[in-house]
């Protein structure tokens, strides 16, 4: 699998590479700025770009606007955007265009490294993995209107795994209960939010922009 | 409830015309022209009391009753300035210096003199005070200066109109004042018959309207002559200003070393601590690797959690410092984030087209995210609003929500601890909240925007 790098610290963005690397993906290209980045994923069209947040030359969310505009020229270019910090802002606006193939995660998830290498094959695959922190901020809010309002809590709960980026299996194994059971909170949650059947994983994606955007 | 610091109060109603016809309004004016005539009776016994006190304490009686005297004097004016402000539209604010600190209790030495005469140490410095304060002087001068000019304005309305309805009444009582041997000379009429005592009558109607129609125009006069005496000089305005600047910079330069100590002490609390344990456990791990592999890992796993934690906290340090989202987005996409992380639906409403300087960005995100805090803590509130606009060169956020209200100022130190730090950049803030809600917080900062930054993508 070909991997865009942009990170703009050396040791981040050398060790980055080393660990992708060594999870067998192939990094064809590491750069340490916004408009690089633009360049190589024009060049190099990767099956998925790690995008740190911050980059040069602004300092500011230079990486984040790069990965927006790079999805908008190849829309659903899979980015998986790395920050010291998370905003359900950035998060919303990643999701925006209902495409999916989407991460935001926090740079601490790149220690545990099998989990990472897994959040980017499902970011590469189609799919999302938002920060758990993104999901605890959104499980404090109490707000009861909206659709995703009429979720019961452990509909809730599955939701915010799902946004996560886990599989049922993996939800399954997390909250202790069967894969079947799991299976009948996500087609109860689909029913909710008023998703048609279709691909079930773009009703994934659709299913956490609802609740990102409630 | 509304408190306020700096010099303006949002929504000023002082000097609105009063409604009502120009009759009605006539007649109010010219009632209060009298009741500022009350206020020159107090003003010249004021001065008759001084005059006496000053004999005595030349006969060496002493000095003890001439600063109570001096103060009546003060309240007398700074009851002026009110009515000047609530009835002629000519607010007036006060001039006076800020009274000096009290006394060092440090014993009978600290006060000047053998002590005989007054016994309080700080009966001088208050004297000083008082008799150092240009102000004290202006408000005497207007207590000489009133009583002798300001009449003639104050009175004049009510004795125009008195004096045309005594024109009106003339037909029926020119009779009696000429049985009497009075004046029969009404103006330029002299009355001696029915005919002539008509004739006074649409004199007498033009006189009472002229007042009638003077009158809010005169008593605005009065304000204005109450004003070149009883206003801030412009030296006495500089030396408000200062005090006012001096407080808000201390308030400032304590607020910031505050935070650096608790920065510092997090640091030395939080992470560093996590990176000295992180750096025994993997120590540790290093010399039991050999022996107990296993062991070894799980050691090696707690260091990798310590060194989550640390980060995490060093996130959260970041972030109550100078927010991330902040720095990249400004001040509207920070507060829309601050919207979204807040437990309560919150609505943000405007924005803003540029971005205000740095500090005051910072300081109106921090109020913010405070006033947030305390809607969602204490309020009971549904729904919180967040409005945000830039105009006429004020930055103006307010936040309400739909809560039981009862907030207060004067409990809890939050909401002061908000308004001191506007205060530094000139900024204000209003709380309306009723008993029952809603409540509605109003801020206030002086800046000029800066144009958007160009997107460099």
């Amino acid at each position: 699998m070909r991997v865009v790098i942009a990170e703009d610290l050396f040791l981040l963005r050398d060790g980055l590479t080393r660990m992708l690397q060594a999870h067998g993906f192939e990094v064809v290209a590491a750069v340490e700025d916004g408009p690089g980045l633009l360049a190589a994923i024009s060049s190099e069209r990767p099956d998925v770009a790690v995008v740190d947040v911050r980059l040069p030359p602004t300092f500011t969310d230079e990486g984040l606007r790069a990965a927006l505009q790079a999805r908008r020229e190849i829309p659903g270019l899979p980015v998986l955007v790395l920050s010291q910090y998370v905003e359900q802002l950035y998060a919303r606006e990643l999701l925006a265009d209902g495409s999916g193939a989407v991460g935001y995660l926090l740079k601490d998830r790149v220690f545990d490294s099998d989990q990472f290498a897994d959040a980017l094959r499902r970011v590469a695959a189609g799919g999302t993995a938002m920060d758990p922190e993104v999901i605890a901020r959104l499980l404090a809010r109490n707000c009861d209107d909206g659709a995703v309002g009429g979720l019961s809590p452990r509909e809730r709960e599955v939701l915010g795994l799902m946004a996560e980026g886990r599989s049922n299996a993996a939800i399954a194994a997390r909250l202790f209960v069967t894969e079947r059971a799991v299976a009948k909170h996500t087609s109860s949650i689909f029913t909710k939010l008023n998703l048609q059947p279709s691909d079930d994983d773009n009703r994934r994606v659709l299913a956490v922009l609802a609740y990102l955007g409630q | 409830m509304t408190m306020t610091s700096g010099t303006t109060t949002p929504g000023d109603s002082i000097g609105q015309p009063q409604p009502g016809s120009w009759h009605a309004r006539g007649l109010v004016a010219s009632a209060r022209g009298l009741a500022f005539c009350g206020l020159m009776l107090a003003e010249t016994g004021l001065w008759l009391a001084l005059a006496i006190e000053v004999t005595f304490a030349v006969l060496g009686v002493g000095l003890l009753p001439i600063p109570a005297t001096l103060l009546a004097s003060r309240s007398l004016a700074t009851r002026t300035r009110q009515l000047t402000g609530r009835w002629c539209g000519v607010p007036i604010p006060d001039p006076y210096l800020p009274p000096p600190a009290a006394a060092p209790e440090t014993g009978p030495e600290t006060g000047t003199g053998p002590g005989t005469e007054t016994g309080q140490p700080s009966f001088w410095r208050r004297f000083g005070w008082l008799l150092t304060d240009q102000a004290t002087w202006r408000d005497l001068l207007w207590d000489l200066v009133d009583p002798c000019v300001g009449w003639v304005i104050a009175l004049a309305p009510a004795a125009l109109i008195l004096w045309g309805l005594f024109g009106v009444i003339m037909p029926a009582i020119w009779g009696r004042i000429v049985q009497v041997g009075g004046n029969n000379w009404y103006a330029f009429i002299r009355v001696d018959s029915t005919r002539t005592g008509w004739l006074c009558v649409p004199l007498g109607v033009a006189f009472a309207a002229l007042g009638l129609y003077a009158a809010p125009w005169l008593l605005r006069r009065y304000g204005l002559l109450a004003a070149t005496m009883l206003a801030p000089t412009r030296t006495a305005e500089l030396a408000l200003r200062v005090s006012h600047l001096a407080q808000t910079r201390a308030d400032a330069v304590d607020t910031g070393a505050a935070e650096l100590r608790r920065i510092e002490r997090d640091l030395h609390d939080g992470a560093q601590a996590r990176m000295v344990a992180m750096g025994m456990t993997i120590s540790a791990a290093e010399q039991i690797l050999e022996q107990n592999p296993a062991a070894a890992r799980a050691l090696l796993n707690e260091a990798r959690d310590s060194s989550a934690k640390a980060l995490a906290e060093l996130r959260d340090l970041v972030r109550g410092i100078h927010p991330p989202v902040l720095a990249d987005r400004g001040l509207t996409d920070a507060i829309r984030a601050l919207a979204l992380d807040s437990p309560l639906k919150t609505e943000v409403i405007g924005g803003l087209t540029g971005r205000p300087p740095a500090p005051v960005e910072s300081a109106a995100y921090f109020a913010v995210s405070e006033l947030l805090t305390n809607v969602a803590k204490h309020a009971h509130a549904q729904h919180a609003w967040i409005d945000l606009r830039h105009e006429r060169g004020l930055l103006r956020i307010d936040v309400s929500d739909d809560g039981q209200g009862g907030a207060d100022a004067a409990r809890g130190t939050g909401l002061s601890g908000i308004e001191r730090r506007l205060a530094a950049f000139d900024g204000i803030l209003a709380l309306n909240s009723p008993p029952g809600g809603p409540t509605v917080i109003t801020m206030e900062l002086p800046c000029g925007l800066s144009s958007p930054k160009t997107s460099s993508c």
